[in-house]
């Protein structure tokens, strides 16, 4: 392969991995911290994008509406929460059963906020693309955009930190001990039951927001765009974890985002090989098992050679 | 102190197998008792717990805790007065968090988990104190996570961890049903450490007629949702294991076993 086509892709894979990156933040927070695998959010990361897109539309600031996408994307995870822990509903069926029912509110809100349409176009809108701070970044260096991946960084390491340092503080180091141990949870007084709550709101409020950044860095919005998120979610946390498994210094929510990097590197490597597009989907779910079983391959080989040095 | 009343537990409700495990039982325990709650499998022991605990609903019955009514109560906000370790020595800690996190986390316990640090960097020569009182150099280690500690470690860490805050009532599930001897001998001297130091009220169910005899101010033999058996003070002091062991058959003859 020529050196520039790897740049190339590279360039491409940055443009959207970071942006992925923010999306396995949410779900790392939902399949690793509390191990809750959480469909929603195949419904959240439209719910943001078409959320962020409608308001713009209507006149609002590009980053007061990458929050209210926040804020709906939370409210999405609160109903997840609440089939489980109230009603009792088995954690993979809350997922389907809100990622279903926001395929009617994202059509609802996506076709009142452009008036009958099922997409969104923000080409001639202001979005945290546009305007200031962002607008000082060149758009374009030598022809690579410099900007977006500029901007999907920035975002992506300040929900890093932000998750980071909330892990660290009381309700965060509850919520970690809810998803390992929930009767430790209740000795303590606490009603595990809030913790994942609060965690699926955070982890969906993550996806939309990383639905937000994705639709305003394309300029468009359209209901299709959810379709296999929570495996590019679970695949780039997986990856993430599994490829720096063996760097201890590498805090996990570093390893995600770059994990969703690679994954982001490796659809765009299946393209550039001239796979058609309509591919795309069958490539993720393949990807996806290549990631869960070459974990396990990675275990298994180390097993092994374990045993073999434990036999001699 | 611990008052149950009548209290009703049926299992398997509406099907062939429906057994009344409870059918209304009393007990109670005052103030600084130490209780020992021996029987065979089945007998009913853990449900008592549990039912005092609030993890299990009663059918009938009721429970009041120093005077104030808990029958009703979620289990969570009777742990704000209750300290348990269970027999398996995973459900006492967070095995992904590290021992620092764990006590830090149960320091806490009648606080605000709000968005402060979790970690008091005052506190954690007092938590030295604690673990160096279990005599296992948990001490040196207090950035491990308490999934790699043996299970003597852990159930001794929860036992700990469980007295932390200031309680009303322990409650010991078979905590050392699961451990080695020697570590079960060391757990058991720690808990008779605690509890005696504390003064709290304490029920401890085992299998271990020894422990039964040697800790406690008092001990109650259970079977079939029934006490059988129920010593206090010097009649406890006076009793030997032969004595237990006796009416324990007796039982079992009734049974039919």
């Amino acid at each position: 392969m020529d050196i520039k086509v790897l740049i190339d892709l590279i360039k491409v894979a940055l443009e959207n991995g970071f942006a992925y990156g923010v999306l396995a933040l949410g779900v790392y927070i939902t399949y690793s911290i509390l191990d809750f695998p959480d469909l929603s959010v195949d419904g959240t990361v439209p719910l943001g994008a078409t959320v962020s897109a409608v308001l713009i539309l209507q006149g609002m600031n590009p980053w007061l509406s990458c929050l209210i996408a926040f804020l709906a994307g939370a409210a999405a995870g609160c109903v997840t929460g609440l089939l489980h822990v109230k009603l009792k509903i088995r954690p993979l069926l809350c997922g389907i059963l809100v990622m279903t029912a926001l395929l009617s509110i994202n059509l609802v809100l996506m076709m009142k906020g452009t008036g009958g349409m099922s997409t969104a176009a923000l080409y001639n809108s202001p979005t945290i693309l546009k305007v200031f701070p962002v607008g000082l970044i060149p758009e374009n260096v030598n022809g690579y955009k410099l900007r977006i991946v500029v901007v999907t960084l920035a975002l992506a390491v300040i929900c890093k930190l932000l998750l980071d340092g909330y892990l660290k503080t009381k309700s965060g180091l509850l919520l970690r001990a809810a998803g390992g141990n929930e009767q430790f949870v209740t000795m303590l007084a606490r009603n595990p039951g809030v913790s994942k709550i609060l965690g699926l709101a955070i982890g969906n409020g993550l996806a939309a927001f990383a639905g937000a950044i994705l639709t305003q860095s394309k300029s468009s919005a359209d209901l299709q765009m959810g379709q296999g998120m929570v495996v590019i979610g679970l695949a780039s946390v997986i990856i993430g974890t599994s490829v720096f498994r063996g760097v201890r210094r590498m805090k996990d929510t570093t390893k995600v985002i770059l994990g969703a990097v690679i994954y982001a590197a490796c659809l765009q490597v299946a393209l550039a090989l001239g796979l058609p597009n309509s591919y795309l989907k069958l490539l993720q779910a393949l990807l996806f098992v290549l990631a869960l079983v070459s974990t396990d391959l990675l275990d298994g080989g180390l097993k092994k050679s374990a045993n073999a040095k434990g036999g001699r | 102190m611990l008052r149950c009343e009548g209290l009703l537990k049926r299992f398997n409700v509406g099907t062939p197998d429906e057994t009344m495990l409870f059918d209304g039982f009393d007990f109670e325990a005052e103030q600084g008792d130490f209780v020992s709650v021996i029987g065979s499998n089945g007998s009913g022991k853990t449900t008592l717990l549990n039912l005092i605990c609030g993890s299990l609903p009663l059918d009938g019955g009721k429970i009041t805790f120093g005077g104030r009514d808990i029958t009703r109560m979620s289990e969570h906000k009777r742990a704000a007065m209750i300290g348990r370790v269970f027999q398996d020595p995973q459900k006492g800690t967070c095995a992904n968090l590290t021992i620092l996190e764990n006590m830090a986390l149960a320091d806490n316990k009648k606080g605000l988990f709000g968005l402060t640090g979790a970690v008091n960097k005052k506190r954690i020569e007092y938590y030295r104190t604690l673990l160096e009182e279990c005599g296992m150099g948990l001490e040196n280690r207090m950035n491990t996570p308490a999934g790699s500690l043996s299970g003597g470690q852990r159930q001794a860490l929860a036992l700990v961890i469980a007295n932390m805050t200031d309680i009303e009532l322990l409650i010991l599930d078979e905590h050392t049903a699961a451990l080695d001897p020697k570590s079960s001998e060391t757990v058991m001297r720690l808990t008779d450490k605690l509890v005696s130091g504390k003064k709290i009220t304490t029920l401890m169910v085992t299998h271990n007629l020894r422990y039964a005899l040697e800790y406690g101010n008092r001990l109650l033999m259970m079977h079939m949702g029934r006490s059988v058996m129920d010593l206090r003070g010097p009649e406890k002091k006076n009793a030997k294991i032969e004595d237990l062991l006796k009416t324990f058959n007796e039982i079992s003859i009734e049974c039919g076993n």
